[in-house]
């Protein structure tokens, strides 16, 4: 019973040397389907990875596992050293739209959920708890909403919230699932300020994100992942036509132009219910490829 | 002429509208905090299944000569497990299961009290409570029941509050999530058994679901949420209680339909979020909170 009610009275400790993840020939099925084939990669501590990759590549269950929310079907998890079980410092932001917002908690209350698995079982927050909050809450410029009920802010004001809540808990690992899409550009420019403090901090990121654009501006690596991994690298390495019409497959066009190769994409969104003309035309895609392939 | 005070001590000068006075406070009292949980992780269907299923439980309870509450306990934690383990690791929807194996239940009660029809088990009483014949005994059991319930709500008060909001994040910080789901389904079948004798199977739902309901259109956090809930909750008893001792209307009833007026008039009156006042004043910019920008 003690070790039930306890699962880790003491956080799994880190071997310093360890790369912060790694998946070695990991496969992952979701309702009989195989979500994810044969992956294997290593990230260091530090990484800042933008995980891009058509609708249904397995971004979210790459999260799952990264998280230990999913197990493998086979193949080994490791973060920092040992499977991601015995460890609470994973951060993890879920897409926007997952939570019932009138639920009635605060800002502070919200974040403070960072601290729960640390405060452990039977036990009150104390002073350094709630410094913690106060901190977290200040990085991100939240601090004067603190007491406002999380359902009253904006869905960038509720984004920063739940990164903070990341960093009240420590974590060392964060996951964001499409953190970035539909926020205001104060909030888009905050957390990417934040982002380039963790990196500082060597805080692990992978951002899930259909914004190539975004990838590779502000993520000095790109995952490109359809089921499998296709390529994991600096963005000019990542990005090219063959590696994207491999993730991409039918789902993208390559133009010879006059200006050059021209790549347009539907890499967006929606459910997958949407059916999008084949010339679909994201100008943002297009701009960034044409850079990259001048 | 009689004063205000008369009208409300004469009632109490049979003890069993005493008794049924202070069951009709606990009860409004628990099943309103815990009713909290019930409909922030949306499980009104669930409580309204288990508060049937637990009929067999009533009849063999009363066959053996126990004293109900514990037939109702055993039912219900019986096919709280049930109804958890069908749908974490059958293939089965939870609505589902739930409607399988509670309706199944309830049937087998039934089935049951035909059998022994002509006793005194009356399926009235089991469906709509009598808290008038409540005992003293009674009155002891609901308030060890009580008391354990709010014990433990206050002990898991911060991994609850993760798991019903963001169960995700639960997960992630290694909490009991799989404990504190059983958990919450025991809760709420022992809450459903203190209810049992007050408003009958067929209207616990709205003692743990009406008041916290009301509640949440008043309060924006947690605890207070609970408190008003609770208040809510007795008054709406007492008020009920007295109700059915003036105007002469079955209690349970009485006091469901008056927790249901004080819904009514907070969804409309409500300071903030009520529609009226939603109506009045136009809505904030930030009110579209959920929706993308």
């Amino acid at each position: 019973m003690k070790t039930f009610l306890h699962p880790i009275d003491q956080h799994q400790s880190h071997v310093p040397t360890a790369s912060s993840v790694e998946l070695h020939q990991v496969t992952a099925t979701y309702a009989g389907i195989t979500a994810l084939d044969n992956l294997s990669f290593t990230l260091h501590q530090g990484d800042q990875v933008a995980v891009v990759g058509p609708n249904g590549a397995g971004k979210s269950t790459l999260f799952n596992l990264i998280a230990g929310i999913v197990q493998p079907a086979h193949g080994q998890v490791n973060i920092y050293g040992s499977g991601p079980q015995g460890h609470i410092c994973v951060g993890y932001v879920p897409q926007h739209n997952r939570l019932d917002w009138r639920f009635p908690v605060t800002v502070a209350d919200v974040v403070m959920m960072g601290r729960v698995g640390k405060i452990g079982l039977f036990r009150w927050p104390r002073r350094q708890d709630r410094e913690l909050v106060d901190h977290a809450l200040a990085r991100v410029g939240m601090q004067s909403l603190a007491n406002r009920q999380i359902g009253e802010l904006s869905g960038g004001q509720q984004q920063r919230v739940f990164l903070a809540r990341a960093l009240a808990q420590e974590a060392e690992l964060l996951l964001l699932d499409e953190p970035l899409t539909g926020l205001d550009q104060p909030s888009q420019e905050a957390i990417l300020a934040l982002l380039a403090q963790l990196r500082q901090q060597r805080v692990t990121v992978l951002v899930a994100t259909h914004d190539l654009n975004q990838a590779a501006e502000h993520f000095a690596k790109v995952m490109l992942l359809n089921r499998r991994l296709i390529a994991l690298g600096a963005p000019q390495e990542v990005l090219t036509p063959h590696l994207l019409s491999q993730a991409y497959g039918n789902q993208l066009h390559v133009v010879h132009s006059a200006q050059g190769d021209l790549i347009l994409a539907d890499t967006c969104c929606g459910d997958g219910h949407e059916t999008y003309p084949i010339v679909a035309q994201p100008p943002k895609l297009a701009s960034v490829l044409e850079r990259i392939l001048a | 002429m009689i004063s205000a005070l008369d009208w409300l001590l004469e009632p109490l000068q049979y003890s069993f509208m005493v008794r049924a006075l202070l069951a009709s406070l606990m009860v409004g009292m628990i099943c309103s905090t815990l009713g909290v949980y019930v409909i922030l992780q949306g499980m009104a269907f669930f409580g309204d299944a288990l508060s049937h299923a637990i009929l067999p439980g009533i009849v063999l309870a009363y066959l053996l000569g126990w004293p109900l509450a514990i037939g109702a306990l055993i039912f219900g934690m019986l096919t709280s497990i049930a109804i958890g383990a069908l749908s974490q690791h059958g293939d089965v929807r939870e609505d589902t299961a739930i409607g399988i194996i509670f309706a199944g239940s309830f049937a087998l009660g039934v089935a049951m009290l035909s059998r022994v029809g002509g006793y005194a088990v009356d399926l009235a009483h089991i469906l709509f409570g009598d808290v008038l014949a409540v005992s003293t005994q009674d009155l002891w059991i609901m308030a060890g029941l009580s008391l354990a319930i709010l014990a433990i709500i206050v002990l898991f008060y911060k991994e609850l509050l993760v798991l019903a909001f963001d169960p995700i994040q639960a997960q992630v910080l290694r909490l009991p999530t799989t404990f504190l789901r059983y958990l919450l389904l025991i809760l709420i079948a022992l809450t459903i058994v203190i209810a049992l004798q007050t408003v009958g199977i067929a209207l616990v739902l709205a003692m743990l679901v009406t008041p916290a309901a009301t509640a949440q259109r008043l309060t924006r956090r947690m605890r207070p949420m609970m408190m008003v809930a609770a208040i809510i909750g007795m008054t709406a008893n007492l008020i009920g209680l007295y109700l059915s001792y003036y105007v002469n209307i079955a209690s349970g009833p009485a006091m469901v339909l008056v927790a249901t007026l004080f819904f009514g008039l907070v969804l409309l009156f409500a300071p903030e979020r009520g529609l009226i006042a939603q109506k009045i004043k136009r809505r904030p910019p930030h009110s579209i909170a959920g929706q993308p920008e």
